[in-house]
């Protein structure tokens, strides 16, 4: 959020509606409507002296109308645009033209009530839908007693009543009595799954954030009794499962599989009455109910389709499909987001990346041709070179520091350390109005140093060095000192002690600041190539991308035809024909001028690094190189073969793929067919592998609802363990339902068994509702089999990027980078990075080739500066730094009779395994070297200075 | 007629944000239409997110 409020080129129009579409795609012109803030965004320091004298109190929105705010307000202090903003429909001058208070009393003159609305006419080549959920309506929650008790609660409210900045703070209480509830219930699918209020739907994300948010309550009562209803577990996501059974675990939730239990008020209680699956009738009391409120289609869905000329799906979601998924019904409008169907964070911001990828093909032409290039002032060498003059900025972080650590006297304490020029507290460091000031505070002191404490260098610091660089100083001038995670919030009971640690960093932090020297901010140029691994789905919707944004790609594919597992599908999820897809991809990706196939081929090895990586690729026994600039893994997975169940021993026992080829053929193959037993979950979820293969209960349905075409009268069971058939997948649950297949919820510890017999083939399942096992003598049994990993260990050692448990290669970060991974230049898609259906591989494919083409599309990659450095006197050449180097990132080097070690910088990733294993200590870290590391440590010991500092003792 | 180097993202979520983000990074000029007075969407209201517990803004 903060980086897009930095960027040159996304220009933010807040409080703005969009009026009209016109032209076609590559030249739209889009009208926008933009309200009056009131408020002069550039002026406005949000100090919040306007809320003080604002005498119109509002129900505060961004709260849940938990709490009050007052007509001129800032959602939350780290909001962008970082201005305040005038609510026009409360507003006292705005309704009335009485008041004024806030004009007369904002020093920074920057409220406007002369500002007027605006109508803009923007030329664009493209038009993104983003805008997100709707909520699901008042009379479906009253249904739940929403409105009617006052302890039941929204999941939106929970969120805040939870939340350290919310009304309350963090104190988990009841609206009722503002009491701490004991026992709390969170009911699932509530607008979801429910056709009586017209969303058929799964919203795919409440099972997780019902999980996260009783995970948070157990954090802040730690003696909570916390139930969860759930219809079924639907914790489909890449490693979902394992933090859900950790969660579980840890803070021992009680899980509770049952239909929306119903729900009365008894004095003042809840009490809660519902049926299990195996037909007994429970009831309870609890203290607070939390409706786990689902995704609904955006509110002005249909508005927006009127303007954009798109379809809508029968649930008002964008009409997409599963070939496109990213793709509206009219050419240059792209959809990414839960407007496109119910997602959650990662499967969202891949989205995003993937719809940026379908512009930039169409665009192409357009490039760089509106963009505005940010140039830095030059560094100013003499300033770097003088006595240091350090900066201290002690951040409140509202009431996250301040509510336990005195920072105005760490701020007067640093004031006593040597070579500190200027110090200050500030409310929110991070804020762009702060930023402006200290930028201005260190130019107008001559500071040559910077030290921010405040909160995470891991989050923030790139944001605090590029302000230092916008003012001309190196940005490895720069040290932050962690006292909000290392103080405020660990030592919250202790807030004199975490006052005195906070003291202890800051010392250090300036002890090793006047040490600091500016690093060098090398670039390299990128070979504006592109190499795909994997010729499946995703790997060629990756280099058909790559490919249409204007860049040559080379197609590598193991086997000699390209396809991988679509080959194996007959239909997709939504109906669609899977080969004609296929053809139509293969078809593309040949006759593309810039992509280059090599069937039958292989990377043997790889070195290098961002922008400029050079692989071995064998064909045959024949060897070719390749010099590419990024590289994509989109290696697939593979249909694990079942163990057990009778697999193999009989023709009757099927994996889905098999029954979907079977099921090609026609009616022919189901003639005598009279019972089919469908087994879930073989070989995932802790059977055989712990992940959970995500797509078999969709592909369940589907292929149930094929045989009952083909042989209407057959008897179909699925037995499942929870049926996961999120999104609109929920549709094809509910309609093989209705056409009488049968679903049998089975235990992992009392899984059914496959039994041959002399004549066919016969389950053995437990039947809760009955209460006994049951025996259905089967013709036919089709394994949901699920996805393994395939032979990822080869390509995991040779690029050295990790697998996770299951075995499938793990991104740089599961929400924020889903489709990078720890090695800069190397993308991921596909089933390489999990289970998915085709719609997602084919989204998640999309992001990759955004994600890919940026390096090509600016052609010069900016390297590290916190590399380590070789002292090439002091080194002896053993080697031991090259061997243990986990990023190839040092070579040696033969100099003279001797041969010595030498960083490639652009690969190096400043870990400092090299620097700590030396025998000889030749090699630094740039920004941590040991005379600094050293520094920081005797500035810390109580022999070293105590309260002062070594500096005072010379 | 040569196309527009410049593209509308009509909502300020997490996925018009990062929409607008990798635009911007893929040599685009974008303008970022979001109705509210801010950006950030639901996530900017959400405290943690599963299953990593990470802060959401």
């Amino acid at each position: 959020m903060v980086e897009a409020g930095r960027s040159p080129n996304i220009e933010i129009l807040t409080s703005a509606t969009l009026k009209s579409i016109k032209g076609r795609a590559g030249n739209f012109t889009a009208e926008v409507f933009q309200q009056p803030r009131y408020i002069n965004e550039d002026l406005c320091t949000a100090c919040g002296v306007c809320t003080m004298y604002c005498p119109r109190p509002i129900a505060d929105v961004y709260n849940e109308r938990l709490d009050i705010t007052r007509a001129t307000h800032i959602d939350f202090p780290q909001a962008i645009p970082t201005s305040y903003y005038i609510d026009p429909k409360a507003c006292l001058r705005v309704n009335y033209q009485t008041c004024n208070l806030c004009a007369q009393t904002c020093t920074a003159g920057a409220i406007d009530f002369s500002q007027k609305p605006k109508n803009m006419k923007l030329k664009v080549g493209s038009v993104i839908l983003a805008p997100g959920f709707g909520r699901v309506g008042h009379d479906v929650l009253e249904k739940f007693g929403y409105g009617r008790y006052q302890d039941v609660v929204t999941s939106y409210e929970f969120e805040r009543l939870t939340c350290a900045s919310g009304p309350t703070e963090g104190h988990l209480v009841r609206p009722s009595d503002q009491a701490t509830p004991k026992k709390i219930a969170f009911l699932q699918c509530i607008g979801s799954r429910d056709v009586t209020c017209g969303n058929g739907y799964c919203s795919s994300v409440c099972c997780m954030y019902a999980i996260k948010e009783a995970s948070v309550a157990k954090e802040h009562e730690p003696d909570l009794d916390i139930s969860l209803f759930f219809m079924d577990v639907r914790t489909q996501g890449k490693g979902f499962d394992a933090a859900r059974k950790r969660a579980e675990e840890k803070y021992g939730l009680n899980v509770i599989r049952a239909r929306v239990p119903k729900i009365d008020q008894i004095d003042s209680k809840l009490a809660l009455t519902w049926t299990t699956d195996d037909g007994e009738s429970h009831s309870d009391l609890f203290d607070m109910v939390v409706l786990s409120v689902g995704l609904d289609a955006p509110e002005d869905a249909h508005a927006i389709a009127d303007i954009a000329g798109i379809e809508l799906n029968s649930y008002d979601f964008c009409k997409t499909s599963h070939g496109a998924p990213l793709s509206t019904t009219k050419n240059g409008i792209y959809v990414a987001g839960a407007f496109q169907g119910p997602k959650d964070i990662p499967e969202s911001v891949t989205q995003a990346s993937g719809v940026a990828a379908i512009a930039s093909e169409l665009l192409k032409e357009g490039r760089g041709s509106q963009t505005i290039t940010v140039t830095y002032p030059d560094e100013d060498k003499a300033l770097e070179e003088e006595e240091p003059r350090i900066g201290v900025f002690v951040c409140h972080c509202g009431v996250n520091i301040a509510g336990v650590v005195d920072v105005k006297a760490v701020r007067d304490y640093a004031a006593s350390l040597p070579n500190v020029a200027y110090y200050e507290d500030t409310l929110y460091s991070c804020s762009q109005d702060a930023l402006k000031a200290i930028a201005q505070k260190v130019k107008e002191n001559r500071l040559n140093r910077v030290v921010i404490a405040a909160c995470s260098p891991r989050t923030h610091e790139p944001l605090f060095q590029e302000t230092l660089r916008s003012i001309g100083l190196n940005p490895a001038l720069f040290e932050m000192a962690n006292i909000r995670d290392q103080c405020a919030w660990v030592h919250a009971q202790e807030p004199e002690e975490a006052t005195q640690k906070s003291k202890d960093l800051v010392r250090m932090a300036v002890a090793k600041a006047r040490l600091l020297e500016p690093l060098a901010q090398p670039t390299v140029d990128v070979t504006q190539k592109a190499l795909v691994l994997g010729g499946g789905a995703a790997g060629m919707t990756v280099a058909l991308s790559i490919a249409d944004q204007g860049f040559e790609t080379v197609l590598v594919e193991k086997s000699k035809v390209l396809g991988g597992n679509l080959r194996k599908l007959t239909w997709t999820v939504d109906g669609q024909d899977a080969r004609k897809i296929l053809k139509d991809l293969v078809r593309k990706v040949e006759k593309h001028p810039k992509i280059d196939v090599m069937l039958d081929s292989e990377l043997e090895s790889t070195s290098g690094y961002v922008g400029n990586f050079t692989s071995t690729i064998s064909t045959g026994g024949k060897t070719e190189m390749v010099n590419h600039g990024v590289m994509v893994i989109a290696t697939g997975g593979k249909e694990y073969k079942p163990k057990g169940y009778c697999y193999g021993e009989s023709r009757q026992v099927l994996t889905q793929l098999e029954l979907e080829q079977r099921i090609a053929k026609g009616k022919s193959g189901f003639k005598t067919t009279k019972n089919v037993v469908m087994i879930q979950c073989v070989g995932s979820r802790g059977e055989d592998m712990e992940h959970c293969s995500r797509l078999c209960c969709s592909q369940a349905v589907k292929n149930a609802l094929k045989i009952k075409e083909l042989k209407p009268d057959a008897n179909i069971y699925i037995l499942y363990r929870d049926m996961r058939t999120y999104g609109f997948s929920e549709d094809l649950y509910r309609e093989a339902r209705q056409k009488g297949v049968r679903f049998l919820r089975y235990t992992p510890d009392n899984r059914p068994e496959v039994v041959k017999q002399a004549r066919g083939i016969k389950v053995n399942v437990y039947d809760r509702l009955l209460g006994e096992e049951i025996s259905i003598p089967a013709n036919l049994v089709v394994l949901s089999t699920g996805i393994a990993p395939g032979e990822n260990e080869n390509l995991s050692k040779l690029l050295k990027v990790p697998l996770t448990q299951d075995g499938f290669f793990l991104e740089a970060h599961a929400k924020l980078r889903p489709v990078e991974v720890a090695v800069d230049g190397v993308y991921l898609c596909g089933l390489a990075h999990g289970p998915k259906g085709l719609e997602e591989a084919v989204s998640q494919a999309k992001a990759a080739a955004a994600k890919a083409a940026i390096p090509l599309v600016k052609g010069k990659v900016a390297v590290e500066p916190i590399v380590s450095r070789i002292d090439k006197a002091t080194c002896i050449g053993c080697g031991i730094c090259a061997s243990l180097c986990p990023f190839n990132a040092i070579q040696m080097v033969k100099e003279g009779k001797r041969k010595k070690a030498e960083t490639i910088t652009a690969s190096c990733k400043g870990c400092g395994i090299c620097a700590s294993h030396c025998p000889v200590l030749a090699i630094s870290m740039g920004g941590f070297t040991d005379e600094e590391i050293f520094a920081q440590i005797h500035a810390f010991s109580p022999d070293g200075c105590g309260e002062g500092s070594e500096a005072e003792k010379k | 007629m040569s196309k527009a180097g410049a593209i509308m993202v009509l909502g300020g979520g997490i996925a018009g944000v990062q929409t607008a983000l990798d635009l911007a990074d893929l040599g685009y000029y974008v303008y970022l239409v979001e109705k509210k007075p801010y950006i950030g969407g639901v996530m900017a209201q959400l405290d943690k997110t599963f299953p990593t517990n990470d802060c959401a803004i």
